[in-house]
């Protein structure tokens, strides 16, 4: 998803996270009518089938590497138990997924995850996203605050992992560069002035 | 990772505002678990300081003064009872012992008592128990022959606390001073006495008291005439001993009776006494009406503390609050992790529920700190005798309702924290 500042990138992810709900209109993730759900439900759907990675301080600074990785655990039991039942245990699945992402847990585990470049606390943070495989990633500018080749091997990885979780990314960058690795690439400053030509017409958009 | 171990890390990871916190309610824990201990244990100390004793009798004053100058060495007695009445009183059938009490002189800021072997084998403190002599003693005469306490005319015998002050032993000479200043203006240093005996400790008044023989007494004043010395006379301790020195009066005395029935029959006749105005006590009535007079004392200390408290939990929703800005981070990652907004709503009481548990504890062992080092200080000055026990059930119920507090504080902060994470949705600020 590409856009320049302003443009509802970010409300976008709000409204496929559940985090917030549409004035009007429908919206359907994964199936679920999601401005139909209940505040309850909608957080359950966010917890159990997004996982989110932040353009930036992604990481509870007080707690642990491998706790980080298992934030979402603590509040969805049904990744939970894909985690368990992917890794064993829960541990063993957070190292399995830092060390696919290229970070050696054992070097960096006892380090403050504060203390990580910015690089390793972003592939922390897709760690987290991808535990117990929700469906959809939700990726806000993740690699704004990397270097260009820690840019290339961080997407590598993720793509690998996201690939291997059988999941679907969602990815949001201004970056032209990188859209080469995506199936498909939205321009929502397009889609924005379609909305609006629709509204003007009095048609409601398709769903 | 819990809820409860995530607060505590977040709490860690603040660890600074958060000791604050704590010691702003520690500090005002202890302050509410100090005065009501206090409270407790000057009750505890004046109810144990008279057991058994049915009257307590002096000359008409007030039942307080009475009970404070005659029990508990506080204040000075207007008036004495003369021998007579002494006497007359003490023969009454239902009469079963007394104990004579003349105070008026003092030891380096100690009161000397004059009294008599009675005094050994009636009083009584605490549950019933009587005195016990450390060292020295009835059997401690020169022939070892049991001759009393006071076998000699100037035997005096140390409360324990006397002893340890002032680093007597039994055999120590000692110089009594006139009037009950902290230092004697005039000493009856013509007259030393020696120390017979000391007793056990009993955490009572008794144990800051010099006791003297009511013949001691009088052999002090012997050269004594109107409150002031009589320039050139010294009569020699061997002349005394032999003279008949019968007190004329004393400053009060302790009665007990055959049975409690008898006592507001003889309390009747005392008051009612014709040859002198007299005033007799239930120390237990006098007791309750010194209570009432210094409750309104503690309500007050009690109501300033209580404010110290609400004012250390107004400093702690005031901590939580300040620190939301800097964590709405922290919360939008939690968010975005699955948590609910009643997650965030109880991570947040949580940590206040933490932070007054912390201070509670704090509190508890400031509180017995001050016990430990206040206790020696307050035994010392007041004789109020504190003892470092467990917190008593309305302790409980008080840092119960202090932790509760600290929850339901907790709630403004979790509340607001909860409006944010909707509002922010996954709008993360920096």
């Amino acid at each position: 998803m590409r856009g320049a500042s302003g443009s509802g990138k970010t409300t976008l992810l709000s409204l496929i996270g559940s985090v917030i709900r549409p004035d009007t209109g429908r919206i359907h993730v994964d199936g679920v009518a999601l401005d139909s759900l209940a505040g309850g439900a909608r957080d359950t759907f966010r917890a159990e089938r997004i996982g989110f990675v932040f353009q930036m301080f992604n990481l509870l600074p007080f707690i642990g590497l491998v706790d980080n990785v298992l934030l979402p655990c603590r509040f969805s039991a049904v990744r939970r138990a894909r985690a368990m039942a992917d890794g064993g245990t829960l541990e063993a699945e957070a190292r399995r997924l830092l060390t696919a992402l290229g970070l050696d847990v054992d070097t960096l585990g006892a380090r403050q995850v504060s203390r990580l470049s910015v690089g390793q606390q972003q592939r922390v943070a897709a760690a987290r996203a991808l535990i117990g495989r929700p469906p959809i990633i939700v990726a806000d500018e993740p690699t704004s605050a990397l270097d260009a080749d820690t840019r290339h091997d961080f997407l590598e990885l993720l793509f690998g992992e996201v690939a291997a979780a059988g999941a679907t990314l969602v990815f949001v960058s201004h970056d032209r560069e990188l859209e080469t690795g995506f199936d498909r690439v939205v321009d929502l400053a397009g889609v924005n002035t379609a909305a609006a030509q629709s509204r003007a017409r009095g048609v409601e958009p398709a769903p | 990772m819990s809820l409860l171990r995530l607060a505590w890390a977040s709490l860690a990871n603040r660890r600074l505002t958060a000791a604050l916190a704590i010691l702003a309610i520690a500090m005002s824990v202890a302050l509410l678990l100090s005065v009501e201990k206090i409270r407790r244990d000057a009750r505890t100390s004046f109810t144990n300081t008279v057991s058994d004793v049915d009257l307590v009798v002096g000359a008409r004053s007030g039942a307080i003064q009475l009970l404070l100058y005659s029990v508990f060495r506080i204040g000075d007695a207007t008036n004495n009872v003369s021998w007579q009445s002494y006497t007359e009183i003490a023969a009454r059938p239902e009469v079963r012992w007394t104990i004579p009490l003349s105070l008026g002189d003092s030891h380096r800021g100690f009161r000397v008592l004059g009294t008599n072997e009675d005094y050994f084998e009636h009083y009584r403190y605490g549950e019933e128990r009587s005195l016990r002599f450390a060292t020295g003693g009835p059997a401690d005469g020169a022939d070892g022959a049991d001759d009393g306490a006071f076998g000699d005319l100037f035997d005096a015998v140390l409360g324990s606390e006397v002893a340890r002050t002032l680093g007597y032993r039994v055999g120590d000479p000692i110089v009594v001073s006139h009037g009950t200043g902290r230092v004697g203006i005039v000493e009856h240093d013509d007259q030393p006495f020696r120390v017979s005996a000391v007793l056990a400790p009993t955490g009572t008044p008794v144990d800051r008291t010099v006791h003297v023989s009511l013949e001691g007494i009088e052999a002090m004043h012997a050269d004594w005439r109107g409150g002031a010395r009589v320039p050139g006379q010294s009569t020699d301790p061997d002349t005394l001993r032999a003279a008949d020195l019968r007190p004329r009066a004393v400053t009060a005395f302790l009665l007990g009776l055959d049975s409690p029935r008898a006592v507001l029959r003889v309390q009747r006749a005392i008051n009612a006494y014709a040859n002198e105005p007299l005033l007799a006590v239930l120390p237990g009535v006098a007791l309750r009406e010194l209570w009432n007079l210094v409750g309104v004392a503690e309500r007050a200390l009690l109501i300033v503390s209580s404010f110290v408290v609400v004012a250390a939990l107004v400093n702690l929703v005031s901590v939580l609050l300040a620190s939301l800005e800097e964590r709405r981070r922290e919360i939008a990652i939690l968010r975005a992790s699955g948590a609910r907004p009643a997650h965030v709503f109880g991570l947040l009481s949580a940590e206040a529920g933490l932070l007054g548990l912390g201070g509670i504890v704090g509190g508890l062992a400031l509180h017995y700190a001050l016990v430990l080092v206040g206790g020696v200080w307050l035994e010392k000055r007041f004789g109020l005798a504190t003892s470092a026990g467990p917190p008593a059930a309305s302790d409980w119920m008080v840092l119960g309702a202090i932790l509760v507090g600290a929850v339901l504080v907790g709630c403004l902060p979790a509340w607001r924290a909860y409006r944010h994470s909707l509002a922010d949705g996954m709008t993360v600020r920096i």
